[in-house]
């Protein structure tokens, strides 16, 4: 098990308090200025080297996204923003670093920023978080009121200001172009790319959009240093992983782990287990709402980290496991999803406007027993015209839920249409 | 989307209110006041419930938000109506807005729904009671997860519920009580496991 001392988030459950004062006595903000001192280039390459990938959903490698912002200006300024629109069902990690750790995330941004020539960094957080808004504001006000924020930066010579901007409900504007869209005061509609934010984001400018989690880890990383990072999780996966523990546990939680820990060792040593005993467990859900269902034989040895659950056609996601125990009806738990994401669609492309609705509808079907074997393999097909087809991967994380318990629970899903009830007729208007 | 209420006919922000819209829309650069939208709209909102008892949003506070920032009505409508948490009719003195999302739903938001319908008087979503005390709405995942089933009321989450805390909860709100601290009505303060914490179990300040 990761010792104590390795993790990030020392105050992940609010136990000491979250101000600057407790902050700095974990040791947030202690020389900030030297970190900065060691240059915009060498923050980039430490970053690279620590091997950290994106705590979004997508684990692209920050490093390397760090470094696809331009060097010189152009007279345009750079910007970077921070994405905690957390809205993945499942997900509630960065709730608890922005109530609990703060200054993780403030000082993060800042050495962030500078790496990036980013003299500004707006933060999105969900318009539900409310109160842990008014959480974060209390801290970034704090950072100014110390020095820590504005002009000379924490002494560094850097001049960085930060603003917080709270969303209004729309899972979408998690995101990333339609975060920018929503920033800039619009609708949160995705954008087509190219051009990629780091050419032209936020107001036209260069723009870099990193998770609450991938930046709050930032200083510590420098602190520690590459290797640390590195050393922890495995190949290619590095490091630690806040996971949120949801549905059919003893004791649901938020556990800061190591990549590539057994699912099984994560519940177990956790959660306090499946309810009823790990025999109880009938799928898993192992990284927020998007991601393809696994069943109990693949969740048996399941490793926790991108790469590994890449491997069985699923993902990390964001880090959260949903689990469900033989009680539950794992068809009835995915349409639920399809509801989701039907709810959640912007609306911009056909494809995702339409197809959302039409597998929800199909879901609810198959859940009330009213789909025959040929509607399945329809609604299967429909799902990969969906996938892949639209601006943003909103798509397939329609699509995604619905492929994955085919693929896990195949045997479950032919047994409703072998079980066909017809419906009983009703004259019906076509939408 | 139900479609935008036109009365009342006319809107003004407090004085009070009026420095913070200024406020907000200075945080952004030059020419990019539409980045504000979302803040206004929000303190006009604010300012109808502290008003009027009911936290919406007529088309006349869009309008006078389209004014101030200088763009067309239509601009701020279209937010207004894209975002779910402008309310386009008048709510309840408390807006009960139930998460049924899986891992809400897996936890047992159905009984959630049923103690919230029950408790409040209300025979579906989308309806008010006749006291105007409560609107009740179905929400998507309000991201709290390992706390479900969630039960946001106005700004607080309520977490780690079950039908008995609902009805007591919204029984102490019918009998003119305060609301309690948000979060956890479970006995837990925060996300660690219900049965202790597995880990951070060093004293404070040894780390490292």
């Amino acid at each position: 098990m990761l010792k104590d001392s390795d993790r990030i988030y020392q105050n992940l459950y609010g136990q000491q308090d979250w101000r600057l004062a407790a902050a700095r006595a974990r040791g947030d903000w202690d020389d900030t200025a030297a970190i900065l001192a060691r240059g915009r280039d060498a923050l980039v390459e430490e970053m690279k080297a620590s091997g950290m990938r994106g705590r979004g959903g997508a684990g692209f490698p920050t490093g390397m996204k760090w470094s696809f912002m331009p060097k010189e200006s152009g007279g345009r300024p750079s910007y970077v923003v921070i994405n905690a629109d957390e809205s993945e069902p499942g997900t509630c990690k960065d709730r608890d670093i922005i109530r609990n750790e703060p200054h993780k995330l403030i000082e993060g941004a800042l050495i962030a920023s500078f790496a990036m020539g980013a003299h500004k960094a707006f933060i999105y957080i969900r318009g539900e978080y409310y109160n842990e808004a008014q959480r974060l504001q209390a801290a970034i006000d704090e950072a100014y009121e110390a020095g820590l924020l504005g002009a000379n930066a924490a002494g560094s010579g850097w001049d960085f200001d930060i603003v917080l901007q709270r969303g209004a409900g729309a899972y979408i504007c998690g995101e990333e172009s339609a975060l920018l869209e929503s920033l800039e005061g619009k609708k949160g509609m995705p954008r087509m790319k190219p051009p990629f934010p780091a050419a032209m984001g936020l107001y036209g400018c260069p723009t870099t959009v990193n998770n609450v989690e991938t930046i709050a880890g930032v200083p510590t990383i420098m602190r520690r240093g590459a290797a640390w990072f590195a050393g922890l999780g495995r190949p290619k996966n590095a490091g630690t992983k806040i996971f949120c523990i949801s549905g059919h546990v003893n004791n649901p939680c938020n556990v800061e782990e190591e990549l590539g820990i057994p699912l099984k060792e994560l519940i177990e040593r956790h959660a306090g287990g499946v309810r009823g005993g790990w025999d109880n467990l009938h799928a898993v859900i192992p990284g927020g709402a998007s991601m393809p269902v696994l069943n109990k034989t693949m969740a048996d040895t399941q490793l926790m980290d991108f790469d590994s659950l890449a491997a069985v056609k699923s993902g990390l996601g964001s880090g959260a496991v949903i689990v469900m125990d033989k009680s539950a009806d794992v068809v009835k738990a995915i349409w639920r999803l399809s509801k989701f994401f039907k709810h959640e669609s912007c609306g911009q492309c056909t494809p995702c406007r339409e197809g959302t609705g039409w597998m929800m509808r199909q879901m609810d079907r198959i859940v009330r027993n009213q789909a025959t074997l040929a509607d399945i393999h329809l609604l299967e097909q429909v799902t990969t015209q969906v996938a892949g087809h639209t601006i943003c991967a909103f798509g397939e994380a329609a699509s995604w839920p619905i492929q994955g318990l085919m693929r896990a629970f195949r045997p479950e899903v032919e047994a409703r249409a072998a079980d066909y009830r017809a419906p009983a007729p009703v004259a019906q208007a076509a939408e | 989307m139900s479609s935008i209420q036109a009365d009342p006919t006319s809107f003004a922000f407090t004085d009070e209110n009026m420095d913070l819209v200024k406020k907000a829309i200075a945080k952004y650069p030059e020419g990019r006041q539409m980045s504000a939208v979302k803040t206004l709209l929000d303190i006009a909102q604010r300012q109808m419930a502290a008003q009027t008892g009911s936290a919406w949003l007529p088309r006349a506070a869009m309008d006078k938000v389209a004014e101030i920032l200088g763009v067309a009505p239509i601009r701020v409508y279209e937010m207004a109506t894209f975002y779910t948490m402008y309310n386009l009719r008048p709510v309840g003195k408390y807006h009960l807005q139930v998460c049924t999302t899986t891992p809400c739903w897996l936890r047992g938001s159905d009984d959630i729904v049923a103690a919230c319908k029950k408790a409040a008087g209300v025979a579906d979503f989308g309806e008010t009671s006749a006291d105007g005390l409560f609107t009740l709405r179905e929400v998507e995942c309000l991201g709290a997860c390992v706390n479900a089933p969630i039960l946001q009321i106005n700004d607080d989450y309520y977490e780690d519920l079950d039908a008995s805390r609902v009805e007591g909860l919204l029984g102490d709100l019918k009998a003119g009580k305060p609301p309690p601290p948000a979060g956890s009505l479970g006995g837990r303060t925060s996300t660690a496991p219900a049965s202790g914490q597995t880990t951070l179990l060093s004293a404070p300040g040894s780390a490292e």
